[in-house]
């Protein structure tokens, strides 16, 4: 009970904590895109031929012709209540398509960790246990090279390589094929819908278009999780628990899983954290490349349309998942190292 | 300088993979240098009957959509690529390190609003934040260097913060300032001197990222505009013709995109080892 209550004081401590930032999120984007170039008054009049008045009307409509103070406070006012504005290019309020599109964003990005975590661990600790040998090499060398290929780059040529030479994946654009099967909308997370409706092919159709964005990801990721990983297990396979642990004859495997595991985990969380924000702008490429119906290509067309609200909600999106992240995170170290919670 | 050199020399020699980054990052500054000298064709002109050649002896890497050599596209790039990957590292550097440093050296109300200011630069997915600046301030070469800049200076103003703050009471400072030294004086003549070598190392490392960066703002068409050759741009114009096979307009700009971030990393790596063993991972 005292256990779950100091958690939950901690919880709101960084919660409260974080709130500064977050404003500071919010009024820097607010005036990053107030200098924008491009009057949105001007580019959302019906066409180049319309008339001032419509143009100034527009303008009066969206708030544009008060000072920018006001402009602001009004702005601040909105997102208290939820609101984040209206998307001029789909005409629908900005909370609306992000809540749309963020599962597409989601899935990819937590498909690409979970990937990025499931190879980065086994490696980083194989590595760890046989220090020099040609596996610890073979890791450092696919981290080395990882971390230098720009996700567009590694992207295509993934689409290159297992869609044009092989021919065995899907179409890369987009989700999932439109015409193969209906998508159902419970989570807005594909594979999980799929998987509640009992819909294994659609599963399947699901997986295999999201497979090479992921890939995609979760190579770029690889390296600092592995590279972490492998340093901590490495410190900690040196330490005199470990011995001990050895000389009182416990079997290899939980000593390593269990002993040495545990206590490696607290620098690969943080660096988790780290990695899971990186993600978050390598979305922007990524779903370029394969055409993601997501929040980042959202984002990102309404930004070349000089369409203010939604690259706000965007940011502002972003910035909150980044302090949610960190939170979890915080609470992660509590379950992997009990001491952590008593500080 | 004879005695540091031969010890270069020394560390290079058992650090081979070190050596080739610091002789692979110095050709690649060479080649740019002296890109236009050594460009087989110009890398702007088109030729639309050798459209689409793949790479052959006439055309290394082959030749894009409108028919331009591909390797000619690729030196004039690196010229650009490097020079935005550099003047943005160096100011982020330079003000990231004065500012660092003054707020480690005085403390109080001045380093708690920067440490503020920082904390929300933080707090943005840092690409994101490049894009709406290169967005806000305009499509032109100096709004992605400063861009760039500006998502560095975090990391370096903390760098130099907390390098600066551990020295700040010890005996030597406390003597300079004993001898009449200025504030002013003391952090930038005796201080910012005492971490700068530090802080060298993380500018290899910065380098690539950087490169990173401003490639990606141009593959999604913000930051340098075609027809400039740009590495990002190379990749993205060579996006539209990957389903149909023609892999060598990204595989080129992305080889050397690779392996220009390669250099700079290793090189980082190995200037780091030098500097702490103990960082070794």
């Amino acid at each position: 009970m005292r256990a779950l209550r100091s958690a939950g004081r901690r919880v709101g401590g960084r919660l409260l904590a974080s709130l500064p930032a977050l404003f500071g999120v919010v009024v820097l984007t607010f005036l990053l895109m107030r200098v924008l170039p491009g009057d949105p008054a001007v580019f959302f009049a019906s066409g180049p031929t319309a008339g001032q008045e419509e143009i100034e009307a527009l303008r009066k409509e969206l708030g544009l012709d008060q000072p920018i103070p006001i402009q602001l406070v009004r702005y601040l006012g909105d997102i208290a209540h939820g609101n984040l504005g209206r998307s001029l290019t789909t005409g629908q309020p900005v909370m609306t398509d992000l809540r749309r599109r963020l599962p597409a964003s989601l899935e990819l990005t937590f498909s690409a960790l979970a990937l990025a975590l499931s190879l980065a661990l086994p490696l980083g600790i194989l590595a760890a246990l046989r220090p020099g040998s040609l596996l610890d090499h073979a890791v450092r060398l696919v981290c080395t090279m990882g971390v230098c290929v720009p996700t567009f780059v590694s992207g295509l040529l993934l689409v290159y390589v297992f869609y044009v030479v092989l021919g065995i994946a899907p179409d890369p654009t987009g989700r999932i094929d439109i015409f193969a099967s209906s998508r159902p909308e419970i989570t807005g997370f594909l594979l999980v819908d799929f998987a509640l409706m009992g819909d294994w092919e659609g599963w399947w159709a699901a997986a295999s278009q999201l497979i090479l964005p992921a890939s995609t990801m979760a190579l770029f990721v690889l390296a600092p999780l592995a590279r972490m990983t492998r340093a901590s297990m490495l410190a900690v396979l040196g330490s005199d628990f470990i011995r001990t642990a050895r000389s009182l004859g416990l079997a290899e495997g939980r000593v390593i899983v269990v002993y040495a595991l545990r206590n490696a985990l607290v620098p690969v969380l943080t660096i988790t954290g780290i990695v899971f924000s990186t993600m978050l702008g390598a979305n922007v490429l990524v779903e370029k490349v394969f055409s993601w119906p997501g929040v980042a290509s959202y984002a990102l067309d309404a930004l070349l349309a000089s369409d203010y609200a939604p690259v706000q909600g965007f940011v502002l999106l972003m910035a909150s998942i980044f302090v949610l992240v960190n939170l979890t995170v915080d609470l992660l170290y509590g379950l992997a190292d009990p001491r952590a919670t008593a500080a | 300088m004879s005695a540091t050199l031969r010890h270069v020399g020394w560390v290079l020699r058992g650090n081979p993979v070190t050596a080739l980054a610091a002789a692979g990052a110095t050709a690649l500054v060479l080649l740019a240098a002296f890109a236009p000298w050594i460009m087989p064709y110009d890398p702007i002109a088109s030729n639309v009957p050798k459209a689409l050649q793949p790479p052959s002896w006439d055309h290394w890497a082959g030749t894009d959509q409108l028919g331009r050599d591909i390797f000619s596209r690729l030196l004039a790039a690196a010229r650009l690529d490097l020079a935005i990957a550099a003047s943005a590292v160096s100011l982020s550097f330079v003000v990231g390190a004065v500012i660092g440093a003054w707020c480690g050296y005085t403390g109080g109300a001045v380093d708690r609003a920067v440490g503020r200011v920082v904390d929300v630069l933080m707090a943005f997915p840092l690409f994101v934040l490049a894009m709406a600046m290169v967005a806000a301030l305009g499509n032109r070469v100096e709004n992605i260097i400063l861009a760039t800049a500006i998502i560095n200076l975090p990391f370096y103003i903390r760098f130099a913060r907390a390098e600066v703050n551990i020295r700040r009471d010890l005996g030597w400072v406390e003597a300079a300032r004993a001898c009449g030294d200025s504030h002013l004086s003391v952090v930038l003549r005796f201080l910012l001197p005492n971490v700068l070598p530090a802080m060298a190392v993380q500018i290899s490392l910065n380098l690539g990222w950087a490169i990173l960066n401003a490639a990606g703002l141009s593959f999604i068409g913000l930051g340098v505009t075609a027809p400039t050759p740009e590495w990002g741009i190379m990749v993205a114009e060579g996006a539209r013709f990957i389903t149909t096979g023609k892999w060598w307009l990204v595989a080129m700009p992305g080889l050397a995109l690779m392996l220009t971030v390669l250099c700079f990393n290793l090189l980082g790596d190995g200037l780091r080892d030098m500097l702490d063993p103990r960082m070794r991972t």
